[in-house]
């Protein structure tokens, strides 16, 4: 029987693998992809725990992500190709104009 | 008469801020002293209104405003004009005025003359509230007032550098002022102590509830609010052991020394034991007011017998008030209050004057100092000496001038209490007193004129200054006659102290013989000093190498002691605290400010400007805080 808690740990170990893309990429487009997941492992730890409460608020919050993350990939992606177009590359050594 | 008491007590203030906030910056402007000797004279006459008021309907008595006002705690603004303040007020004021006006010809070269103005009318508005305050806090601003100004004062010339004299190792007017305010300190901590026992004990700083109230405390509480009083007055009239200072004030320009240093502040301490009279006249404290009587008479003999050797003569003249304000003590410690304030005032008038002509000598000497060149100045100056020689009969107490009456009084006094050894010492030192006076006279004025050879061509002073001085002269001459009327007026507010059937018959003979002292004292000087040719003085090694006149000179080497014994040993301790703040206070503080250097050096290495070292530190920052929140959660 599958139950909540399986739910829970699927989402854990997508939002680790997320997290350590996050730290441990150094492409850009590449973070992109880990935070999408982080954001999804999110989003089956909402739905999971709204069902097993019954209640919906977890599956409408589910959707308010999806729609932030839908903008957020919109608004971002357009960001990546202009900075390719710029550098000519997204490795994040190459492109860090910062140096403290 | 309320509006003449504030005219009386802002005029001078008026005065101060005038010069101060008008003149600081501008160059001598003799506007500046004419106003401020006017507003003084305003003040002056003000307060002889007010007296006159005083005498014929009673003291007048104003609450300007609240001042304090917490809790149980009330300390208004109130001022007080009864007899006793009333003639502190006129004395003050009236040498207050002469003394500005002399100012004006004295300090005419003075690149600060506006400065002077600025600060020597202030300190005549702080004495004003010292003798018009009707509350033990208000005249504590007096005292603390007439405090700074005079060491604003006495350290006028503060750049003037560091000089060896006599006594003293090195001098300067600053380092004489922060003596000066120092020991002045010290004694302000007993007045101050003084005052919280009277509000702990009474529950009011009024001098009225206060004197109501204390015949009802323990004889305990009384004694000490009597020693700790005490200990503020030998403060500010400079009594052993606290004297020191008030020779070393002679630093400060002259008119400041006849004005603070002779006449007024110097008195603040026997106002203040006149004025708490009520306390020192109750039987619990007869042994606190009998000790003031010795510590007195001591004080009169042995700074009498200072002056008796000293060169300078400024220090002469200092040494002489330290000797009259003894005289004074004595007075008030043997319960003849009235007579105390009577000497007060003539000491006020004579010593001011004094002071005055001494001044005009140094000005006439190029800021000469030493009697020993002085010598034969009296053709030279004329007016200088008649004043100087007024002042020194009246301080000698020869017949008819203010002295004779007032200190022949405190003898007499002495002498009807029973004391004899006090009153055979201060015979001996109206002896003294006369010699070293007439001493410095003859130096200054007879004798060879030494100064020829010295290249000093001596001119008086200004004719309008040495007209200034007159209405002391005058007073000086005739205070004395006026001394049943003083004593009608004054014991209105103050015990009634006669003399007993016994003395009033001796009293003639105990006169007279006051007077023979004063006249051997006299005739001595003038043998030893006043004659020219081949009679003229000639210094006396064998005498001035003998062990008493060492003494003497060096001021009983209490200016070494203290330097050796205090001075020396807290400089000492001093450098060693220094060392102890420098490295365990200071070097805390560096210790926290080098920790966070090192470590913002360290931590700078985190912002190195690459996204992906960002987001990997936050990640570390969020799961600690993921781990802080579960810490808390398990342990909360």
């Amino acid at each position: 029987m599958i139950g909540v808690s399986h739910y829970l740990i699927l989402s854990g170990l997508l939002f680790s693998i997320g997290f350590m893309g996050v730290l441990r990429r150094k492409n850009l487009l590449m973070l992109f992809f880990a935070t999408e997941m982080m954001l999804n492992a999110s989003n089956i730890a909402f739905v999971a725990i709204g069902n097993y409460y019954g209640d919906l608020s977890g599956q409408m919050f589910a959707f308010f992500v999806i729609a932030v993350a839908a903008s957020e990939v919109a608004v971002g992606l357009g960001l990546l190709i202009l900075l390719y177009k710029k550098y000519g590359s997204l490795d994040l050594d190459v492109i860090s104009a910062m140096k403290g | 008469m309320e509006s003449l008491l504030y005219i009386a007590l802002f005029a001078p203030f008026v005065g101060s801020l005038f010069a101060g906030l008008f003149f600081a910056r501008s160059p001598r402007t003799h506007l500046v002293g004419v106003v401020n000797s006017a507003l003084i004279g305003i003040a002056f006459i003000a307060s002889v209104i007010l007296a006159i008021h005083v005498a014929k309907y009673g003291a007048v008595q104003v609450t300007m405003m609240e001042w304090i006002s917490i809790g149980d705690l009330t300390i208004p603004f109130g001022f007080l004009v009864d007899e006793i303040s009333v003639t502190m007020m006129v004395v003050v004021t009236l040498v207050s005025t002469v003394v500005h006006i002399y100012s004006t010809g004295y300090m005419s070269h003075d690149k600060s003359y506006n400065r002077f103005f600025s600060y020597l009318s202030a300190f005549v508005f702080s004495m004003m509230i010292l003798v018009m305050s009707d509350n033990f806090a208000g005249l504590f601003i007096g005292w603390e007032g007439v405090g700074v100004c005079s060491w604003l004062l006495i350290g006028f010339w503060y750049h003037k550098a560091d000089k060896t004299f006599e006594e003293n190792p090195s001098i300067s007017p600053s380092w004489a002022a922060n003596e000066a305010f120092i020991m002045n300190r010290i004694a302000d901590l007993g007045m101050l102590v003084g005052i919280f026992l009277i509000y702990w004990n009474v529950g009011s700083l009024q001098y009225d509830i206060v004197f109501d109230a204390l015949p009802q405390l323990a004889d305990g509480i009384l004694v000490a609010i009597a020693i700790a009083l005490f200990i503020g007055a030998m403060g500010k009239s400079a009594q052993f052991p606290l004297h020191t200072w008030l020779t070393d004030a002679m630093e400060g320009p002259t008119p400041v020394s006849a004005l603070i240093h002779a006449a007024t502040m110097v008195t603040a301490g026997v106002f203040l034991i006149i004025r708490a009279n009520p306390l020192y006249s109750l039987d619990a404290v007869a042994g606190v007011s009998y000790f003031i009587a010795v510590l007195g008479t001591f004080v009169a003999f042995y700074a009498a017998s200072m002056a008796l050797t000293a060169r300078d003569i400024k220090r002469i003249v200092a040494l002489s008030t330290l000797s009259q304000l003894g005289y004074m003590f004595a007075a008030v410690g043997l319960g003849a209050y009235w007579i105390a304030l009577f000497h007060l005032a003539a000491h006020a008038f004579f010593k001011a004057l004094l002071f005055l002509g001494a001044g005009n000598v140094m000005h006439a000497m190029d800021d000469e100092l030493d009697i020993f060149k002085m010598g034969g100045l009296r053709k030279a100056m004329v007016g200088s000496y008649i004043y100087m020689g007024i002042a020194s009969i009246a301080l000698a107490g020869l017949p008819f001038f203010a002295g004779f009456w007032s200190k022949d009084a405190i003898i007499e006094t002495a002498f009807n209490e029973g004391t004899y050894i006090l009153w055979g010492m201060l015979v001996i030192t109206a002896g003294m007193t006369a010699f070293y006076s007439f001493r410095q006279v003859f130096f200054t004025f007879h004798g060879e004129e030494r100064y020829k050879a010295l290249g000093f061509q001596p001119h008086d002073m200004y004719k309008y200054v040495l007209v200034a001085m007159a209405p002391l002269a005058a007073l000086a001459i005739s205070f004395g006659w006026f001394m049943d009327d003083f004593k009608g007026f004054i014991t209105k507010n103050l015990p009634v102290y006669e003399m007993s059937e016994h003395t009033h018959h001796l009293a003639g003979y105990l006169g007279a013989l006051v007077i023979l002292f004063a006249l051997i004292g006299i005739a001595i000087a003038w043998k030893k000093y006043g004659g020219t040719g081949a009679k003229a003085w000639k210094k006396d090694e064998k005498l001035a190498d003998s062990f008493v006149y060492k003494l003497l000179e060096n001021q009983y080497y209490v200016p070494k002691f203290y330097d050796e014994f205090i001075v020396q040993p807290y400089t000492i301790l001093s450098a060693k605290f220094w060392e102890f703040d420098k490295k365990v206070v200071d070097g805390s503080v560096d210790l926290i400010a080098r920790l966070f250097y090192k470590s913002g050096d360290v931590s700078r290495d985190m912002q190195n400007g690459n996204l992906s070292s960002y987001l990997n530190w936050m990640g570390a920052g969020a799961l600690l805080l993921i781990l802080a929140a579960a810490v808390a959660a398990v342990i909360g």
